[in-house]
């Protein structure tokens, strides 16, 4: 009728030593009777039948372990036929506990050897800053979060408007200040400026503009830094190696021209946010984004896209500043494009002396990137497109 | 009300099958222990039979039920269903605890059946304050709590029989002596070897009474609770019994001689009262054959309901830690 | 009318008291069951003249049987009643601490969900009053750590007067933490105080520099030591748990990912502490905000020593708290 196995005792049984038959081949068997002794880690113990009929075979010999489970012997019931024995079943393998804790998911790579904390590295990955370059005020020189914010800031964004309660005015002039120092002190201390000028001749641009805005509204006059910001950044895209970032692998030109427009905040302060492909904007367009983007430079509301992003930067003086400027760049961009305000100088038109509008155009570039002669045609060119301010 | 023992044939047919289920019930989950259905630790109440047998008949439906992890016996002469118990013994979402307790904690809120408690004496103090509430509440229920006499040399079984009678609460409390607390015997733990004078000493009425014969410690537990709910405070019964098998699957009775063994089988409740009814032409053979079938085809239900039982998702791992919120 | 009514500066314990006295005015089935809670008032006089208000069933002093009175508790509030037990203090509770693992945490699930116990637990806790070693423990930790039951602390008087009726409504057992040194606090407190939940920490000071989390009696040393911080221009977010199982996780991360840093203060001692616990929690769920580890300022590793100035350095300061803060944020 059925096969007597070694039985599981405990909790902890996982095999058993037979040292004892109780009955022999031909015995009787009821329910209850105890028919083997077996030897386990607390003793001897008897082991009983669960079945009646007659002992059959005896397959286990004394004193061998086996596991629980393992057919010791069978038994047959009344009229019945002798069992087949099937093949001892296999150990079962131990069963694999499945993972039950949660894998972490992948964790972004920061790479780097350099000490900062998770917070600073995740800025600094958002922000496109490269840690090798940004100095830590952290323990052990530690790159810490102000670290790299105030590197974000080189160029010259105070932080946004945070959720926690707004620091006094004068503490937030000041870390501004702190932050345009660090950044620019940076800028000084790893790129290898040269310097070159251009008195560009923007009488028929001034000219043209003041025509263009009498037939406009006041919201539709363009105003000079518009048309600065097209010639510049027009120009810029046949000069690849004036626009682009270059990090620790070198100079990478960059596909679009982002051009950062430096603008003065009220109070004190200086940002340079990027107008986005403003070589491909229309005059108009250029306008309306320039004029977009100082008012919310101006309330505080910009984007961190808007900081990361330009590829180069023009500084145009405005109406009320000095001839000309020696710009410092903001890294990791190449190249700084200065613009004098426009004042009324001698030229020599045909031989002859002549008052003409004149703004001097700065180019502060990285030698790392691009050499003087470059530098000379990109000013040139800059020139030139302000004589055709229609086509702009 | 209390009602008296009236040896009359139903009674004592019913007592013998209440003996038998539990007897057969017991054997069964020896043997499927044996095949691993049924796991970690077993602790069987063969040769006790008579002692929760019977107490139940002394007891209400409103009355409450603690006991230990020896607990197959009470719970299913208290009323819980053969089917749910076995499923509980395999780990079955049927099972009465929902498989999440198995053999060492039945539980059964249906018929106050509040355990099935792993840790000895720990069921006392509980014990206690169900009887407390009761009072409080002005309810004339009894709360009924099996315990093993290791359990006396506890601080818990101290402090609630303190409890219990300073506060005169309903308990009846059944100490079942049968004089081994796993390995070690009475003798060489208490020094004070009379347990029920343990009782006597806290100034709880106790008696001690033959825990083989099932109609005298029903007799014993009528007089105990029908005192205890006419108000006159906490009851002790010293049932004096003995396990046929060992502490638990896992045991090879180093400390117990086969002799003693056998001579104490010899005083089988079952057998006991199956002699006594015999004799006094109570039963016939075939009322006892019947029974024998009857209590084997439910024994044999219940496990078919195990088997058929199902596992409670893994998913579900963290249910019942806390009450659910409404709305939650 | 008692003293205890409506004084001019309420006490701690004066705001557990009329908690107490509330509950058992609405709801018949609450007592209060303990030691010395009756003819003696209580031992921190918690419940002085309860006993001549509700009596001898309902104010029941109990023998020094910790094991016996709370398994009593279980028992009871299994049976249709809402116990209040009282175990003196924290540091006879390990007495009991089977009953409160082993059954009151346990049953709801060894039974398949039918059996709950609707049991709150009041014990005192916490060091400051020169008791030495065995009457100084802090092991909020220890109970925090077990599953099926609810723990909290409350550190104000608006939480040791609100926090009781809730935890009375809660189907599952809630221990509730008094620390010894807040018993004699006085503050002020609403005739009529509103619903006060279980499960939120509350931020009791708000600042953006680096986030203090605490509870109990930690919390006022810890506002102190944010006052001394603002002096420094550190401006330090103060947490109150209130809850220290289930922890308000959601309340603790909001805070540090804005602050970036945090410090844990907890009178248990430090190793396997509930900060430890909190910090982990930190680590999990705000790594990439933090912008330095994690501090911690617990009791020292040493049983609690009877002379002052040596209970005094064992123990969490503000000094310790400015010290570790000052620490975290390099200044």
């Amino acid at each position: 009728m059925g096969l007597f196995c070694m039985p599981s005792l405990g909790a902890d049984m996982e095999a058993g030593k037979l040292v004892e038959w109780l009955k022999q081949p031909g015995d009787s068997i009821a329910s209850g009777d105890i028919i083997a002794v077996v030897e386990t880690q607390k003793g001897a113990i008897e082991i009983e039948a669960f079945e009646t009929g007659t002992l059959d075979q005896l397959l286990v010999p004394i004193g061998q372990t086996v596991p629980v489970g393992t057919p010791l012997a069978a038994i047959r019931g009344a009229g019945e036929a002798p069992v087949a024995i099937p093949a001892a079943p296999p150990m079962p393998a131990a069963p694999i506990a499945a993972p039950l804790m949660q894998v972490s998911p992948a964790t972004p790579t920061f790479g780097s050897a350099v000490k900062a904390s998770p917070a600073a590295r995740k800025f600094a990955e958002e922000h496109g800053i490269d840690l090798a370059g940004v100095t830590g005020s952290g323990p052990e020189g530690a790159i810490v979060f102000v670290d790299v914010e105030t590197a974000s800031r080189a160029g010259g964004m105070p932080k946004p408007a945070a959720p926690a309660p707004a620091k006094p005015a004068a503490a937030g002039l000041e870390g501004m200040r702190a932050a345009i120092g660090a950044a620019m002190s940076r800028s000084k201390r790893e790129i290898p400026h040269y310097y070159l000028g251009h008195a560009a001749d923007v009488t028929t641009a001034t000219a043209w503009l003041a025509q263009r805005n009498a037939d406009c509204a006041p919201q539709d006059r363009i105003l000079f830094s518009a048309l600065l910001l097209k010639a510049v950044a027009v120009s810029l895209a046949g000069f690849p190696e004036f626009n682009g970032h270059f990090g620790k692998d070198g100079y990478v030109a960059a596909k679009s021209v982002h051009l950062g427009m430096a603008i003065a905040l009220r109070g004190g302060g200086l940002i340079a946010p990027a107008i986005h492909d403003a070589d491909k904007l229309s005059l108009a367009e250029a306008m309306t984004r320039l004029h977009d983007l100082v008012n919310r430079v101006r309330a505080g509301r910009f984007r961190s896209s808007e900081m990361s992003d330009p590829t180069a930067t023009l500084t145009s003086l405005g109406e009320r500043g000095a001839d000309w400027v020696l710009p410092v760049i903001y890294p990791p961009q190449v190249a700084i494009v200065g613009a004098g305000s426009p004042v009324e100088e001698p030229r020599v038109v045909d031989g002859q002396i002549v008052p003409r509008t004149i703004c001097h155009l700065t180019l502060g570039a990285d030698h790392r990137a691009s050499d003087g002669h470059r530098g000379a045609l990109l000013l040139r060119a800059i020139a030139e497109r302000l004589q055709k301010p229609e086509a702009l | 009300m209390t009602a008296k023992t009236h040896l009359t044939r139903p009674h004592v047919l019913d007592l013998l099958r209440q003996m038998l289920r539990i007897r057969h019930f017991e054997e069964k989950c020896a043997e499927l222990y044996t095949q691993e259905k049924i796991r970690g630790f077993l602790h069987l109440y063969i040769g006790e039979e008579a002692v929760a047998v019977g107490v139940m008949p002394a007891l209400q439906p409103n009355d409450a039920v603690v006991a230990t992890y020896r607990e197959h016996g009470q719970a299913l002469a208290r009323g819980v269903a053969m089917g749910p118990l076995m499923a509980e013994m395999y780990g079955k979402q049927e099972g009465c605890s929902r498989g999440r307790g198995g053999s060492m904690h039945v539980f059964d809120a249906a018929t106050r059946f509040y355990g099935g408690n792993a840790i000895v004496g720990g069921g006392l103090p509980m014990a206690v304050g169900l009887a407390l509430a009761d009072k409080m509440q002005g309810k004339t229920n009894v709360t009924a709590c099996f315990f093993g006499e290791g359990a006396v040399a506890e601080g818990e079984f101290h402090e609630s029989m303190n409890l219990a009678a300073l506060w005169q609460l309903p308990v009846l409390f059944v100490c079942e002596n049968n004089l081994y607390a796993m390995g070690t015997a009475l003798a060489i733990s208490e020094s004070e070897t009379d347990i029920h004078r343990k009782a006597e000493c806290y100034r709880v009425k106790a008696a001690a009474v033959d825990g083989m014969d099932v109609i005298a410690v029903e007799a014993a537990a009528q007089r105990a609770v029908a005192a205890i709910r006419a108000g006159e405070g906490p009851a002790f019964l010293e049932c004096r019994t003995y396990r046929f098998r060992a502490h638990s699957m896992f045991d090879a009775q180093l400390y117990r001689p086969k002799a003693e063994i056998e001579a104490w089988k010899k005083r089988c409740p079952i057998e006991h009262l199956k002699a006594w009814a015999l004799g006094a032409s109570m039963l016939h053979a075939d009322d006892i054959a019947r029974l024998e079938s009857e209590v084997a085809a439910e024994v044999d239900a219940a496990v078919a309901f195990a088997e058929a039982g199902t596992w409670e998702p893994v998913g579900d791992l963290l249910r019942d830690v806390t009450t659910p919120r409404p709305g939650a | 009318m008692t003293a205890a009514a409506n004084p001019a500066q309420p006490t701690y314990r004066d705001a557990v008291r009329a908690a107490i006295r509330e509950a058992m005015q609405r709801d018949p089935r609450v007592f209060l069951m303990g030691e010395d809670v009756g003819r003696y008032g209580g031992c921190y006089a918690v419940s002085k003249g309860l006993l001549d208000e509700f009596g001898p069933e309902r104010i029941r002093d109990t023998p020094l049987s910790e094991a016996g009175f709370v398994g009593a508790g279980i028992g009871a509030a299994m049976g249709g009643m809402r116990p209040i037990v009282e175990v003196m203090t924290v540091n006879f509770s390990l007495l009991c601490l089977d009953q409160i693992l082993n059954t009151a945490a346990t049953i709801r699930h060894m039974s398949g969900g039918q059996v709950s116990v609707p049991l709150v637990i009041r014990m005192a806790t916490g060091a400051g009053r020169q008791l030495a070693a065995q009457h100084s423990h802090s092991l909020e930790n220890w109970y925090a750590h077990i599953p099926g039951i609810r723990v909290v602390a409350p550190a104000t008087l608006e939480d040791a007067r609100g926090m009781l009726w809730p935890a009375l409504q809660e189907s599952d057992p809630v221990l509730i933490f008094e620390n010894v040194m807040l018993y004699n606090m006085t503050g002020t407190l609403p005739d009529n105080p509103g619903i006060v939940d279980l499960d939120h920490a509350a931020i009791r000071r708000p600042g953006g520099d680096i986030s203090l989390i605490t509870y109990g009696g930690s919390l006022w040393k810890t506002l102190t030591a944010a006052d001394e911080l603002a002096k420094l221009g550190i401006e330090a977010e103060v947490i109150d748990l209130r809850s220290l199982r289930p922890l308000d996780d959601a309340t603790i991360m909001d805070s540090v990912r804005r602050t970036r840093r945090a410090i844990v203060v907890d009178e248990g001692w430090r190793s396997g502490s509930l900060a430890a616990e909190i910090s982990a929690r930190i680590v999990e769920q705000c790594f990439w905000s933090l912008d330095g580890p994690i501090g911690r300022v617990c009791t020292a590793e040493v049983p609690i020593p009877y002379p002052k100035h040596l209970e005094d350095a064992a123990l969490p300061q503000p000094a310790s708290i400015v010290a570790a803060a000052r620490a975290a944020l390099g200044r």
